[in-house]
């Protein structure tokens, strides 16, 4: 039975990293184009590093990530924060207004935002791919720092404000240690979403790429094998760094 | 867990402090809306060295799109490559600007014939990048008779061994003319008659790809496709069973032109560009690159055989005489043109 | 077309907003000498009403007007008899055109319900896929939850690695198993089976929106198995219960709000996706809903009023189908990915 088991896993784990196979073997494809294997060869990996459009999108895909995870977590957490404090009428408002971006099907968020910045007339670029992932990160931050919100005591904020801390100091002293862990799954979950956005991004930036929009406009076109040593180059380091980091913390806590 | 939290956090500052602004410098820049892998990388590298104005790619996948962005995003590109028929509807639109031909002296170097086209009559928007013909790109170990007709693509022994276009004028067109009518036709039942017939070519159709297809050739994935003409040499040069042939009915002939959108703001860069790119040695190199006619003369001349012999990228008279350029038609009309692509496309 | 931009009132509406808020919020401090913590929020609002509400209502807007700006309820008509708006759109000349070859307007474009069609292929395929992802999903979830079995916190970290692939790429490269010579109908062959069309089939498409959507159904039904006390099934084993009775009578009914929010996040994604079949069904397969909307919005097929209905139909379905899932967990404790 634990046999079964354990190959019932592993082979959904071959079904889930088949095609990531897949792109390692062929990123090491001597030919021009990935229809035809000629020989072994590291060709893919000096023009990707050769390429300064992947370099582009590399830095878009990440800055975007990083700035719209940071804001998004400091908007999210006193966002949450203020609606945990909330009476109960207002309460129940903003946490419906805080499911519609949660619920409505990317596609449709895309569109969305795209027809405000067109009547807007915010010209689409790094800022509006921007703003569209900070607001599609917020709702999963609060979702994430409210639970921990509810399992502190509710009156250490009143508290400390009645011992004399200021609300600042109160906020960062006294709920942010708190509900930290709360804050950090939510800033990874908003830098995981907005790494691998596509639909979202596909239709509030047209002119400045991240690295899901370029493959796109290129898979038209048959992807270059570069983008498989890109892929292979990033798959290689993330598992290293989550199996090694799983290993010592599993260790140590679990 | 608190150690990949630690790191992570790491990730993301180190991602933040990058600097945002490296890659969009304020410099000389030219910003350049092309189809993807429509130019040899290096040109843009090569002029960035010689002029110091740094080239900002970006890419489309159809014309339609591109309209609706260069529309939408005034200001945003600078130099925009749309297909001939496209240009006479960005013309109508008021959306081009009139070129300065003085900031281009390697004009002369141009194919008379293909000034003062059509799309374009007095020239004044667009100078020709690359031109070439729609036909049928076919693996000469999997077809047995000859193909010289469109009606191969209807034949049922060839059931999931054909790939058509994604691509509502070539499609379309080709159907048209299978039938005998004009490819620019607007007549409502001639393309009720086209779409019934692309219908019923559905269930042998492998699939409708755009750029895809070339690769696939190559692969030996299937036996005929309809192709334009540089995209099959650049299969052809992969593998050397696929051949490519202009039906006798007549096809397509296109040219595909650099234009300048009015809403440019480095519209004296982008002349510049136009410049380079009209110089032979550069068009040799794009002409080498992606195997499109080159419409440049002098760069023609320095290929020497290599490109007059390929009757593929250099088509004999009477095939060129067969063909028929696309124009645009007007919306009203193009909106029964686009719902009875549609209709193909819906079919179960 | 450049008429969708607004009125240069409204940025002196969205300036005056603006500063009006920075206003109050300063006065307030000043006032207070410090904040109380519902005005933590208020950012948030601001940022929900700008980026949320107002793009919804945009979409409401162009759903509910025809191309000139006027009032008009002919996009949803269209949506039901999919030929009406095109119907309504060809001059009389035309028509006159088509008349003197025998045939009226109506007999050359009949009513038809392609999109309702569209429609419910669309939401089938994503209820299938559901359906494969919990037939999946739920027992790997419940073998790595397993107390005995000491990898759990590894394999969520293997599950999750090919979702920090780029999920535009990673189907590509499953397109390029299913190609012809690819390397499954390779083992076809090599078993004797021999090679059959893959790519570009409904098939094809199912599969890589499990390929896609598999992680979100395991994850929450993971932390909802791994939350759950183990004494209680220890519990029902002491009191009699065999293994089977134990996971039908505890272990189930307990992971469900895990279940809810597994379907959730793997039926939402895939009614609306259009990427995916775009990518692996080559234009042969019959379009889903996701196809539609995205042609009118940047295809070949542009109009954005026509789009906005569709979406707006896409919006209301969703919220319908979350409606009848937080029925079944009404308390919401389904839990995140994480």
């Amino acid at each position: 039975m634990k046999v079964l088991k354990r190959f019932y896993l592993a082979l959904i784990l071959v079904f889930l990293y088949a095609p990531i196979l897949v792109m390692i073997v062929q990123s090491f494809n001597a030919g021009k184009s990935r229809a035809v294997w000629e020989g072994f060869s590291f060709r893919w990996y000096a023009e990707l590093f050769n390429t300064a459009q992947i370099k582009d999108a590399l830095i878009v895909t990440l800055t975007v990530a990083a700035l719209a995870t940071i804001i998004s977590t400091v908007l999210g957490t006193l966002a949450a924060i203020g609606i945990q404090a909330m009476k109960a009428r207002p309460q129940t408002v903003m946490l419906a207004l805080n499911n519609i971006p949660l619920t409505m099907p990317d596609i449709v968020t895309g569109i969305s935002l795209m027809l405000l910045f067109i009547f807007t007339g915010v010209p689409r670029g790094y800022v509006t791919m921007l703003l569209a992932h900070i607001t599609f990160d917020i709702p999963y931050v609060i979702l994430s720092v409210l639970p921990k919100l509810k399992q502190m005591n509710q009156n250490s904020y009143e508290a400390a404000l009645d011992l004399g801390a200021t609300p600042t100091y109160a906020l960062l002293h006294v709920i942010l240690p708190e509900v930290m862990p709360g804050v950090i799954t939510g800033a990874m979950l908003a830098f995981t979403l907005s790494l691998d956005d596509f639909t979202i991004s596909y239709f509030t930036s047209p002119t400045v790429q991240n690295l899901s929009t370029l493959i796109y406009s290129q898979s038209r076109q048959g992807i270059k094998l570069y983008m498989y040593a890109l892929s292979a180059l990033m798959f290689v380091a993330l598992l290293v760094l989550l199996l090694l980091v799983n290993k010592r913390s599993s260790k140590a806590e679990i | 867990m608190k150690k990949i939290v630690s790191l992570l956090c790491a990730l993301v500052l180190c991602c933040a402090m990058m600097p945002v602004s490296g890659a969009f410098a304020a410099e000389e820049e030219v910003a350049v809306y092309n189809w993807f892998d429509y130019m040899d990388p290096e040109v843009f590298d090569l002029f960035e060295q010689e002029t110091g104005i740094h080239v900002v790619p970006y890419y489309f996948t159809t014309n339609e799109e591109m309209i609706v962005q260069v529309q939408y995003n005034p200001g945003a590109y600078d130099l925009v490559f749309p297909s001939d028929y496209i240009v006479e509807k960005m013309v109508r639109l008021g959306m081009l600007a009139e070129i300065n031909y003085d900031n281009i002296p390697n004009l002369v170097n141009i194919d008379e014939n293909l000034l003062n086209p059509d799309y374009d009559p007095e020239n004044k928007y667009s100078v020709p990048f690359m031109w070439g013909t729609l036909g049928i790109l076919y693996n000469v170990t999997m077809v047995e008779e000859e193909v010289d007709s469109w009606s191969i693509l209807w034949n049922e022994k060839y059931a999931n061994r054909i790939y058509m276009l994604d691509s509502i004028r070539d499609t379309m067109g080709i159907a048209l003319k299978y039938l005998g009518y004009s490819m620019n036709s607007t007549d409502l039942f001639e393309l009720r008659e086209a779409s019934d017939l692309l219908i019923a070519q559905k269930p042998i159709v492998k699939a409708y790809y755009v750029d895809e297809t070339k690769e696939k050739m190559a692969a030996g994935e299937a036996a005929l496709a309809l192709m334009w003409s540089g995209d099959a040499l650049f299969a052809m040069e992969l593998n050397e069973d696929l051949d490519y042939v202009v039906p006798q009915e007549g096809s397509n002939i296109w040219v595909d032109p650099m234009v300048i959108p009015a809403t440019a703001k480095n519209k004296e860069n982008a002349e510049k560009l136009i410049n380079f790119l009209c110089r032979p040695d550069i068009a040799q190199r794009n002409c080498e690159y992606i195997w499109y006619s080159s419409p440049n003369k002098a760069a023609i001349e320095a290929m020497g055989e290599d490109y007059t012999e390929n009757l593929t990228i250099n088509p004999s008279q009477d095939i060129i005489d067969r063909c028929e350029f696309f124009h645009d038609i007007p919306e009203d009309e193009f909106e029964d043109f686009n719902d009875e692509w549609e209709r193909v496309k819906d079919a179960r | 077309m450049n008429d969708y931009q607004m009125p240069s009132w409204g940025y002196w509406v969205m300036g005056v907003g603006l500063a009006l808020y920075l206003v109050l919020l300063v006065g307030y401090f000043i006032k207070c000498r410090g904040f109380r913590r519902p005005v933590f929020a208020s950012p948030y609002v601001l940022w929900i009403v700008i980026f949320t509400v107002i793009p919804v209502l945009l979409v409401a807007y162009f759903a509910l007007t025809d191309g000139n700006g006027n009032f008009t309820l002919d996009n949803f008509r269209d949506f039901w008899d999919s030929d009406y708006l095109r119907r309504a759109a060809i001059s009389p000349e035309r028509a006159e055109k088509l008349k003197e070859r025998g045939m009226t307007l109506e007999e050359y474009l009949p009513p038809n319900s392609s999109n309702v069609d569209t429609l419910i292929h669309s939401i089938w395929m994503a209820f299938q896929c559901t359906v494969i992802c919990l037939l999946l999903g739920y027992p790997a979830a419940h073998i790595m939850a397993d107390r005995e079995f000491k990898l759990g916190a590894t394999l969520v970290v293997l599950f999750m690695v090919p979702m920090w692939m780029n999920f535009v790429l990673r189907t590509y490269a499953l397109s390029e198993l299913l190609e012809e010579d690819g390397l499954i109908n390779n083992i076809l062959k090599g078993v004797g089976i021999g090679a059959r069309q893959l790519l570009n089939t409904d098939g094809a498409i199912q599969l890589g929106m499990v390929y896609n959507y598999l992680p979100f159904m395991v994850f929450p039904i993971y932390n909802s198995l791994n939350k759950m006390d183990y004494k209680l099934s220890e519990a029902a084993m002491d009191l009699g219960c065999n293994k089977w009775q134990t996971f039908y009578k505890v272990t189930l009914p307990l992971s469900v709000p895990g279940v809810i929010s597994g379907i959730t996040m793997v039926f939402m994604p895939a009614v609306t996706t259009f990427a995916i079949s775009r990518m692996l069904g080559g234009g042969k397969t019959p379009p889903l809903f996701g196809d539609l909307i995205e042609k009118r919005f940047s295809g070949s097929a542009l109009n954005w009023n026509l789009g906005s209905a569709l979406s707006m139909v896409m919006m209301v379905l969703i919220l319908i189908s979350l409606g009848f899932l937080q029925k079944a967990d009404p308390k919401g404790e389904g839990g995140g990915i994480i």
